[in-house]
């Protein structure tokens, strides 16, 4: 079954210019209709208020970290499903295994490239 | 002039000087109770602890000791001497300005770049097969490669606030040991968490030989399932 590309992504980080870098990386691999939050907080009012498919976060960010955010939708009852895929520079052994604890879908270590980020987001939607 | 061996041998039976010996007749003068023995006993006791007798090992610590005692004498003048404010006042400073202007100017030469970037992705829509293709390529690995831009902005980040613990580093050892600077108060460096547990997680980008690729990440996620 094909991955449903129309899907709403919501894409978080607070450095824009790594936000409009995951955009056009998601649009070269079709998928279009992406959103932004630029923090932890804005990013659950957003995913609690709107239809989304797919996470993609940063995790250093302030003041909730991309693992509090990630730990906040798990705790969610409606959100707690959401495939959820983090996105560091953060690549040590205990931050994999932090973010794992935590429920995440899978884990992309920057810098990475657009084949990376097809392929994560393929297992983790269940297209492997 | 050298004394007779009458003389040397006298002195060499009797340890005390006459100017001592007169002066322990003048002290069981004032205290007839004192029995003179116990007095040149505990004189000898002093004399003996005074001057020494002490083994090479000894002698030797105590140089050691001495030679210490001037390296932290030498070092405290040093410390004092220290321009400490030109340090926490200059140097760093403009070490940690110098170093936000990179991450400013690389931030817009990265705009730049994306914006160039973006019309050519439009230029590639409007192109059919394989020219579209290969300009949609060549667009994808630009964009790849502006997430330097990230990486380097969290280095340089680390990099300030490292300088600014030896800021503080500085100043504390200054305070302690220079006598002529005052103590400045404890402040916690720019960019360090600090509060929560979770804080020691956040270590920014490793130095390649330290960093798991995505491989690596891959391996630790399967070994959970």
């Amino acid at each position: 079954m094909p991955i449903d590309k129309s899907m709403n992504v919501l894409i978080v980080d607070d450095y824009k210019t790594m936000l409009r870098i995951i955009r056009n990386l998601l649009k070269q691999i079709e998928f279009h209709n992406v959103e932004e939050a630029t923090d932890g907080a804005e990013a659950l009012a957003k995913l609690r208020s709107g239809n989304f498919g797919l996470v993609i976060s940063d995790w250093n960010m302030q003041p909730m970290t991309g693992l509090q955010l990630l730990q906040e939708v798990r705790a969610d009852a409606k959100l707690k499903g959401m495939p959820f895929i983090m996105v560091t520079a953060e690549s040590k052994t205990e931050n994999v295994v932090a973010a794992k604890q935590a429920g995440v879908s899978n884990y992309i270590v920057k810098p990475f490239n657009a084949e990376t980020l097809r392929d994560k987001i393929e297992k983790v939607l269940g297209h492997a | 002039m050298h004394e007779t061996g009458a003389a040397h041998r006298d002195r060499a039976s009797d340890p005390f000087s006459p100017e001592l010996r007169e002066r322990l007749a003048e002290l069981q003068a004032r205290k007839p109770q004192a029995e003179p023995e116990m007095v040149a006993e505990v004189v000898r006791a002093v004399l003996t602890t005074m001057s020494g007798d002490l083994n090479p090992k000894e002698v030797s610590l105590l140089a050691e000791v001495e030679e210490l005692g001037r390296t932290i004498a030498t070092a405290k003048q040093e410390i004092a001497a220290l321009k400490v404010d030109d340090i926490t006042d200059s140097h760093i400073p403009f070490a940690t300005d110098e170093l936000d202007a990179i991450v400013q100017h690389t931030a817009s030469a990265t705009h730049s770049i994306l914006e160039s970037c973006e019309t050519l992705d439009a230029v590639a829509e409007s192109l059919q097969g394989a020219d579209a293709t290969k300009l949609q390529d060549a667009t994808t690995k630009i964009y790849e490669a502006c997430s330097f831009q990230d990486i380097t902005g969290q280095r340089i980040t680390k990099v300030v606030a490292t300088l600014k613990t030896i800021e503080v580093k500085v100043a504390h050892i200054v305070a302690t040991f220079g006598e002529h600077a005052a103590p400045r108060p404890a402040t916690t460096p720019a960019g360090d968490a600090g509060a929560s547990g979770e804080a020691d997680l956040l270590n920014g980008p490793q130095l390649p030989h330290h960093a798991m690729d995505q491989s690596d990440i891959d391996k630790l996620l399967a070994s959970f399932e």
